[in-house]
C-alpha cells in the first residue's frame, strides 16, 4: 500500500484515538471546576460528591490521555519528518508553552488527587481551576499549531528555503481565534453532554432513593446548563469559521459544502452525495442564497466553487457528507439541550419524562461523535496539503518504511485500551455507587 | 558559547532530569516487582507509593525533551524521528501501557497484581531501548539517501557497543533507583527496607562503574573520534570518579540513626557523578548529533525562534519551579503520606 497513505491511516488513528481522551479531560475539567464551585456557593454536599466521582474518572481518562499525547507528539517526527522540519522552524512556540500548561495539568492534578485529604476547601478549588485551566491552555496551543497549518503565516519561502522567520505573526495567524475558541467551546460541550448523557441514564431506572434521584437530577441540570451555553456560543462561532474560510480558505469551504461553480447567492447544501461529473450535490436539500449569506453576510456574495481550483488540489469529497455530520449534531445538541432545560424550569416539581431522558442519553455519544467527524474534516478538508500552500502530504512523510507493520501494532494497543478503559470506569463505578457514597456522606 | 551550543546544553539539561527521574521511575517499578512475593513486602510497597505520583511528571520530561529537540534543532528531530522510528515506536507502546495500567491499578484492585509486572518488566525494556540509541548515534550504523533511511539493524546487533551500552544503562538505573528509595525509606523511617535497598545499592554501584569502563572500551573500535574527543575533557570524568568515591563512602558514614550510611547524600552526589560523567560524553559528543551526517550547526532552528524559545524556557521555568516546590513538599516531605498505612 501506498507509504503516505499509511502515515496517514497511523497518524489519523493515533489522533481519533487521543481526541476522545484530550477532549473529555478538558471538558470535565470544566465540570469538576462548577461543581467544586457550586457545592461552595450552595454548600450542598451533593455537589462535592459530584466532584469526586468526576475526578475518579477524568483521573482513569487522563491516564491514558497522557500516554496517548506522548504518542501523537514524538509520532510527528516519526511519521512527518519533513513537516516537523519546519514546524520546529516557524511554528515551535505552542508546542513549548504546551508542555508547561500540561505540567500545570499533571502536577495539580496530582496534588488535587492524591493530596484531597490534606487541603482546604479553597487550597481544592484553587488546585482544580489549575487542573482546568492547564487543561484549557494546552488544547488552545495546539489548536494554534492546527490553526497555523490551514492558514500558515510568519515566514518567507525562497528558493524552497524558510526564511525571515516571524514566531508571534505565525502564532497570531488569522484563523487562530475562531479555531481556538471552536475547539474550547466543543470540548466543553462534550465533556457537559457526556456527564449529561450518564446522568439521564441513571435517571432512567425506576428503583432509585429520594436522595440518588436528587443527586442525579442535579447533575444532569448543570451539565445541561453549561452544554446549552456552549452549544449556543458554539452556533455563533461556526458562522465566524464559515467567514474565515470564505475569507482564508475557499477550497476548503468549497468542498465543505459540495459547491462547484463560483457564484453569487450560492446555496447551502444540507447532505446529499456531491457529484463531480455533474458538478453539483446529488440527492441533498438546498437552501438558495444561504452559504453566501453564511460566508459574506450577504446574498450577493460571490462564493468560489471547487471548479476555480485545479482538481489535484481538491479535498476529498466525502468531507461534505462529515461536515454535514457536525454541524447536524451540533445544532441537535442545541436543541435538546434548550428543550430540556425548557421543560425542567416550566415544570421544576416535575421530573423529565421518559423519552426525553431516552433522547438525552444519546446526547454524550453524538457529541463524541460531533467532535471526531469535526477533527477528520478539518483535517481531511485540508489534504492534499499538511501545510496549506506550502507543504504537501506527500512530502511531509517518512521514508523509513515498517508502516504497515507498526499500523497493525498501535491499532492492536488502541482497541484493547478502549475496552479495558470502559472496563475499569465499568468496575470502579459499579463497586463504588453513588448510594453508597450518600449514605456516608449523611453520616 | 555561540546559540547551537546553548541549546545543546539546554538539551542536555533535560535529558539528564530524564535520565535521572526515568531511572528512578522505571528503577523502582522493577523494585516492585521483585520484591511483591518475597518475605521483603514492604519494599515494594514503598517502592510503588514513590511511583505513583511521579511517574506523569516523569512521563512530561520525556515530552518536553522531544519539544525542545523539535524546536532547537528541528533538521535533528526529523532526521532522528526517521530513522528511529522503530526503536521509539517500540518505547512508546511500552510506556502506553504502563501509564494507562498505572491508572487501572489506581481504580481497581484487580489490576494491581499484573500493573506489578508490566511496570516492573517494561521497567528495563524501555531504559534499554532508549539508552540504544546512544551507540547507533555515534557509530554511524545508518544508511542515508536512494529514497530511504534505515538503520542497520545487522551491524548495530552485532556490535559490542550496543550491550555495554545497555548494561550500563540498567544497571545505572537500578542503582539510581535504589539510592533512591534507600533515601526514601529512611525518611519514612523505615530502616529494615532501607537496609534491603542499601544492600542493592552496594553491589549495584561497582558493576555500574566497570559497564562505564567497559562501554568506553567497546566504543573504540566504532568510534574512534569520540574516545578521542573523551581523553580532551578526562578532568571531568576524573571529577566524576572522585564523585562517585565520595558518594559510595557515604552509605558507610554512621548516621546517628540504628544503621550506617547517609543515604541523602549518597543520591546527591551519585547523582553529581552522572551529571559531570553524561556532561563529559556530551562535549565528546560534539558537534555532530549523528555522526558523521549531521551537525548541531546544521540542524540548528532559526534565530529568531531560538530567542523567542529562549524567553518560552524562561518565563515557563518561572511559573512552574514553585508548582514543583508545593509538590515536593506535599509528597516527598509530608510524613503523613510517606508513613500513610495503605
Amino acid at each position: 500500500m501506498d507509504e503516505v497513505l499509511l502515515a496517514r491511516m497511523l497518524f489519523g488513528s493515533s489522533m481519533a484515538f487521543h481526541i476522545i481522551f484530550a477532549t473529555l479531560g478538558v471538558g470535565i475539567t470544566l465540570m469538576i471546576l462548577v461543581a467544586e464551585i457550586t457545592r461552595a456557593i450552595k454548600k450542598d454536599d451533593h455537589y462535592g460528591v459530584m466532584a469526586k466521582r468526576w475526578t475518579k474518572g477524568f483521573a482513569v481518562l487522563l491516564g491514558v490521555a497522557i500516554p496517548s499525547g506522548t504518542i501523537v507528539g514524538v509520532m510527528l517526527s516519526l511519521l512527518w519528518p519533513g513537516y516537523m522540519a519546519i514546524v520546529g522552524r516557524v511554528i515551535a512556540l505552542p508546542f513549548q508553552v504546551e508542555i508547561f500548561a500540561f505540567f500545570l495539568e499533571a502536577v495539580f492534578m496530582s496534588i488535587y488527587v492524591y493530596a484531597a485529604d490534606r487541603l482546604s476547601n479553597s487550597m481544592r478549588i484553587v488546585s482544580v481551576a489549575l487542573v482546568a485551566l492547564g487543561a484549557t491552555a494546552s488544547a488552545v496551543l495546539i489548536t494554534d499549531a492546527h490553526a497555523w497549518m490551514n492558514t500558515p503565516r510568519g515566514f518567507d519561502v525562497v528558493n524552497g528555503e524558510i526564511m525571515n522567520v516571524r514566531p508571534w505573526e505565525a502564532v497570531f495567524n488569522p484563523s487562530v481565534y475562531v479555531t481556538v475558541l471552536h475547539v474550547v467551546s466543543t470540548a466543553y460541550m462534550a465533556g457537559a453532554f457526556v456527564i449529561a448523557s450518564i446522568a439521564a441514564f441513571k435517571l432512567m431506572k425506576n428503583k432509585l432513593s429520594d436522595s440518588e434521584r436528587a443527586y442525579h437530577r442535579k447533575g444532569l441540570t448543570i451539565s445541561l446548563i453549561i452544554g446549552a451555553v456552549m452549544s449556543l456560543y458554539t452556533a455563533v462561532n461556526g458562522h465566524d469559521t464559515a467567514k474565515m474560510l470564505y475569507e482564508y480558505l475557499p477550497v476548503k469551504l468549497a468542498a465543505a459544502e459540495g459547491l462547484f461553480e463560483t457564484q453569487d447567492n450560492a446555496p447551502l447544501a444540507i447532505f446529499g452525495i456531491p457529484d463531480p461529473e455533474r458538478g453539483e450535490v446529488v440527492g441533498g436539500i438546498e437552501i438558495p442564497g444561504m452559504l453566501s449569506w453564511l460566508a459574506s453576510g450577504s446574498t450577493d456574495g460571490v462564493v468560489q466553487g471547487l471548479n476555480d481550483f485545479p482538481e489535484e488540489y481538491w479535498p476529498p469529497l466525502f468531507v461534505h457528507t462529515l461536515f454535514n455530520i457536525m454541524v447536524g449534531i451540533g445544532f441537535s445538541l442545541l436543541g435538546l439541550s434548550f428543550g430540556a432545560l425548557f421543560y425542567r424550569f416550566v415544570f421544576p416539581r416535575k421530573a423529565l419524562p421518559k423519552w426525553i431522558l431516552a433522547v438525552l442519553v444519546t446526547s454524550g455519544p453524538l457529541a463524541m461523535l460531533g467532535i471526531e467527524t469535526g477533527w477528520i474534516f478539518s483535517c481531511t478538508g485540508r489534504q492534499p496539503w499538511t501545510i496549506y500552500g506550502v507543504q504537501l502530504t506527500s512530502e511531509a512523510a517518512t521514508n523509513s518504511g515498517n508502516l504497515g507493520f507498526l499500523f497493525a501494532l498501535f491499532i492492536t494497543l488502541y482497541v484493547t485500551l478502549l475496552v479495558l478503559t470502559s472496563l475499569v470506569l465499568k468496575f470502579y463505578f459499579g463497586r463504588n455507587p453513588v448510594s453508597k457514597e450518600l449514605e456516608n456522606m449523611n453520616v | 558559547m555561540t546559540d547551537p551550543y546553548i541549546a545543546i546544553t539546554i538539551i542536555w539539561a533535560f535529558l539528564f532530569v530524564y535520565a535521572i527521574a526515568g531511572s528512578i521511575d522505571f528503577g523502582a517499578g522493577f523494585w516492585a516487582m521483585y520484591y511483591t512475593r518475597k518475605e521483603n513486602t514492604e519494599a515494594s510497597v514503598i517502592a510503588n507509593r514513590y511511583l505513583s505520583p511521579s511517574w506523569e511528571v516523569t512521563n512530561v520530561f520525556l515530552v518536553l525533551l522531544v519539544v525542545a529537540l523539535v524546536g532547537f534543532f528541528p533538521g535533528a528531530a526529523s532526521y532522528l524521528g526517521t530513522l528511529m522510528i522503530l526503536p521509539f515506536s517500540f518505547v512508546l507502546i511500552l510506556l502506553t501501557i504502563r501509564g494507562t495500567f498505572m491508572v487501572y491499578a489506581y481504580s481497581s484492585k484487580k489490576y494491581s497484581r499484573m500493573l506489578t509486572i508490566i511496570s516492573g518488566t517494561t521497567g528495563l525494556f524501555i531504559p534499554a531501548l532508549l539508552v540504544a540509541t546512544l551507540p547507533i548515534a555515534i557509530g554511524g550504523f545508518v544508511s542515508i539517501g536512494e529514497g530511504r533511511d534505515y538503520l542497520l539493524f545487522n551491524e548495530i546487533f552485532a556490535s559490542p557497543t550496543l550491550y555495554t551500552h545497555i548494561g550500563f544503562g540498567l544497571s545505572t538505573e537500578l542503582f539510581l533507583a535504589s539510592l533512591l528509595l534507600s533515601d526514601y525509606s529512611r525518611e519514612a523511617q523505615n530502616e529494615k527496607t532501607y537496609l534491603v535497598y542499601r544492600k542493592n545499592a552496594l553491589w549495584l554501584g561497582p558493576v555500574t562503574l566497570l559497564f562505564a569502563v567497559a562501554a568506553t572500551f567497546t566504543l573504540l573500535p566504532e568510534a574512534g573520534w569520540m574516545v578521542e574527543n573523551m581523553m580532551n575533557v578526562w578532568y571531568l570524568f576524573a571529577f566524576s570518579l572522585l564523585a562517585f568515591i565520595i558518594g559510595y563512602a557515604a552509605l558507610f558514614i554512621p548516621s546517628g540513626k540504628e544503621n550506617p550510611g547517609r543515604p541523602r547524600l549518597s543520591v546527591i552526589f551519585i547523582v553529581i557523578q552522572f551529571g559531570l560523567a553524561s556532561l563529559g560524553y556530551g562535549f565528546s559528543h560534539m558537534p555532530y548529533i549523528l555522526y558523521p551526517d549531521l551537525t548541531i550547526q546544521d540542524a540548528f532552528t532559526d534565530p529568531t525562534m531560538f530567542r523567542w524559545l529562549l524567553v518560552g524556557y524562561g518565563v515557563g521555568l518561572a511559573i512552574l519551579v514553585p508548582a514543583f516546590v508545593v509538590f515536593w513538599r506535599l509528597f516527598m516531605k509530608d510524613k503523613r503520606y510517606l508513613q500513610a498505612e495503605k
